[in-house]
């Protein structure tokens, strides 16, 4: 039995295995199916200060090894998932990190705030790269002046561990990684999805109600991986890579390209259990290798 | 309701015609309970084109028998596999998933059952357990061609059964909202489960008759439980889980009407 501790900052991960969020709900929809507490963290479904409705269905597409989303950030607000939700997920003995999403520096920072008030959550994962909606999300994270204006009103009233996800729709990630490092992020995770669009050639007509979406699952791995390795060697803080992660194998690559931790999102759409499968793959793989403690394979390409 | 990940046995598959086929499938255990217009979510091996999972709604379950059936229709890639499943094969289930059709308050409730196409698969087993609970179902059912009906048989066991087919080559000629039982006959309710052009005549019959309705909806899903609100619907409550809080939906909670 290997070591499979890691640390994001002044996070304690179990294990490298996070769930990504919007992928995963609040985490309870997957008791069911997965012992909450053996994942190293639970990113849950993306918050905004005020309640959204999100966008008109259809907000799916299913593409070759993936699927288009454009859900919009669909949830009831803050003060919503203060009131109602954290009393339910609080003792979920896991890392419960709650994604944040705005529409201006402020907006973000105020819904921030409210979560920075929540004893048992002991982490952010700034959205600055959703690609389904107007006025925000990804209009931040797509150049260094974006990100860092969110980071920096952020990280004035947040006070616990900072993490920034960013978005692959971009010239270059890890200059962006950069600036959100330069503002005091404590971590980035990437990718978020990339910008993409289903065609129904019977209507005629674009799949997806807003036209595009955001593609996820194996088809953008091998993108998710280069980028992560780009950054991990552009920053000193700590990467959380994500991107098509389906299996053990998945999950070591992106740590061999220099992720710390990993997030599983899509995968859990096809296994609901997928996540405990990775986590014990992991492990056998370290056992079958010799290897005595997860860091020895952080950023250990030949 | 706790939701299982199994993986089941096809016990068998028989072809019902060109494009539809009845699965039954078996477990090594007791199967978890499931109610009528629950699905399970079926993972399809073997099929490039096929990436998540497919919603397809409990036709039958055979307690004695410890058996589920599933009534497939080849619509897509991913259908079509699921009719070359042979005995013997394993599928992977979640399941029991969604919220399905309210059952008798109290017996003698004459209950109309409208079904189209494939959407007959969840009244079978509702109109088992009416039948069951002391409620009188009465199945109205509809299909293209005489040869695109499906389990018209089964349904006689535990009620009347009126047909229209499009062509008219069995029961009345048209559409099921054009029957001429729903003239002569009044009901207590009515659940319905089609094509939505379907769905939404027989709501808006419901409506003028006074009477509830309960249809089940099939948007477009990829979790199938509860997580990523991909297959929300509006509703008079704003967005809601189609694989959630549906599939079955009281009709007077959708928008269709208005």
């Amino acid at each position: 039995m290997a070591s499979l501790n890691v640390k994001i900052n002044r996070l304690e991960l179990k294990n490298p295995v996070m769930t990504a969020s919007g992928t995963f709900g609040y985490g309870l929809e997957y008791a069911d199916f997965v012992p909450l507490s053996e994942l190293g963290g639970i990113i849950v479904k993306g918050t905004t200060l005020d309640p959204r409705e999100g966008n008109d269905y259809p907000r799916m597409a299913e593409t070759p090894e993936g699927m288009l989303n454009c859900v919009g950030l669909q949830n009831k607000g803050a003060d919503y998932f203060c009131k109602h939700i954290y009393p339910q997920i609080k003792d979920i003995d896991t890392n419960m990190i709650v994604n944040v999403s705005g529409n201006s520096p402020d907006n973000y920072a105020a819904c921030a705030a409210r979560i920075d008030a929540l004893d048992r959550i002991p982490a952010i994962e700034l959205n600055i790269s959703c690609p389904n909606i107007k006025g925000g999300g990804m209009a931040f994270g797509v150049t260094c002046e974006g990100a860092a204006s969110v980071v920096k009103a952020v990280r004035e009233c947040y006070h616990k561990t900072l993490i920034v996800k960013l978005s692959p729709n971009v010239t270059d990630i890890a200059d962006i990684a950069r600036a959100c490092e330069a503002e005091g992020a404590d971590a980035v995770s990437l990718i978020n999805t990339l910008l993409g669009m289903a065609v129904d050639i019977e209507k005629r007509k674009p799949v997806l109600s807003i036209r595009t979406g955001g593609l996820s699952g194996p088809a953008v791995k091998p993108i998710a991986l280069r980028m992560v390795y780009d950054t991990a060697r552009a920053v000193k803080i700590p990467v959380i890579g994500l991107g098509g992660i389906s299996s053990a194998r998945d999950a070591i690559e992106f740590m061999m390209c220099g992720a710390t931790a990993i997030q599983v999102g899509t995968a859990n759409f096809l296994d609901p259990a997928v996540t405990m499968k990775i986590k014990n793959g992991i492990n056998d793989w370290l056992d079958q290798h010799g290897v005595k403690d997860i860091h020895e394979i952080i950023g250990a390409l030949n | 309701m706790k939701r299982y990940l199994l993986d089941l046995e096809v016990v068998s598959k028989e072809t019902l015609s060109d494009i539809h086929a009845l699965v039954k499938l078996t477990a090594s255990e007791p199967l978890p309970e499931m109610y009528p217009g629950q699905f399970v979510e079926v993972r399809i091996e073997d099929s490039p084109s096929t990436f998540l999972r497919r919603p397809i709604s409990v036709n039958f379950v055979d307690r004695q028998k410890n058996q589920l059936w599933l009534l497939i229709a080849a619509v897509g890639e991913g259908t079509r596999r699921l009719m070359r499943l042979e005995a013997g094969d394993h599928l992977n289930c979640i399941l029991p998933l969604g919220h399905g059709y309210t059952l008798p308050e109290s017996s003698g409730e004459k209950i109309l059952l409208v079904g189209g196409g494939v959407g007959v698969a969840p009244l079978l087993y509702l109109g088992a357990e009416i039948r069951k609970a002391g409620g009188e179902p009465v199945f109205l059912l509809g299909a293209k061609s005489k040869k695109d009906l499906l389990e018209a048989d089964l349904f006689k066991q535990y009620g009347r059964v009126y047909i229209t087919t499009e062509d008219g080559s069995a029961g009345e000629k048209g559409f099921v909202t054009q029957h001429s039982v729903l003239e002569e006959e009044r009901f207590d309710r009515i659940a319905t489960c089609g094509p939505k052009p379907m769905m939404v005549s027989v709501a808006r019959y419901a409506e003028q008759a006074g009477i509830e309705c309960e249809a089940s909806l099939e948007n477009s899903m990829a979790c199938g439980i509860g997580a990523c609100l991909c297959c929300v619907e509006k509703t008079i409550d704003g967005n809601i889980r189609v694989c959630q809080e549906g599939p079955v939906l009281n009709t007077r909670k959708l928008l269709w009407l208005h």
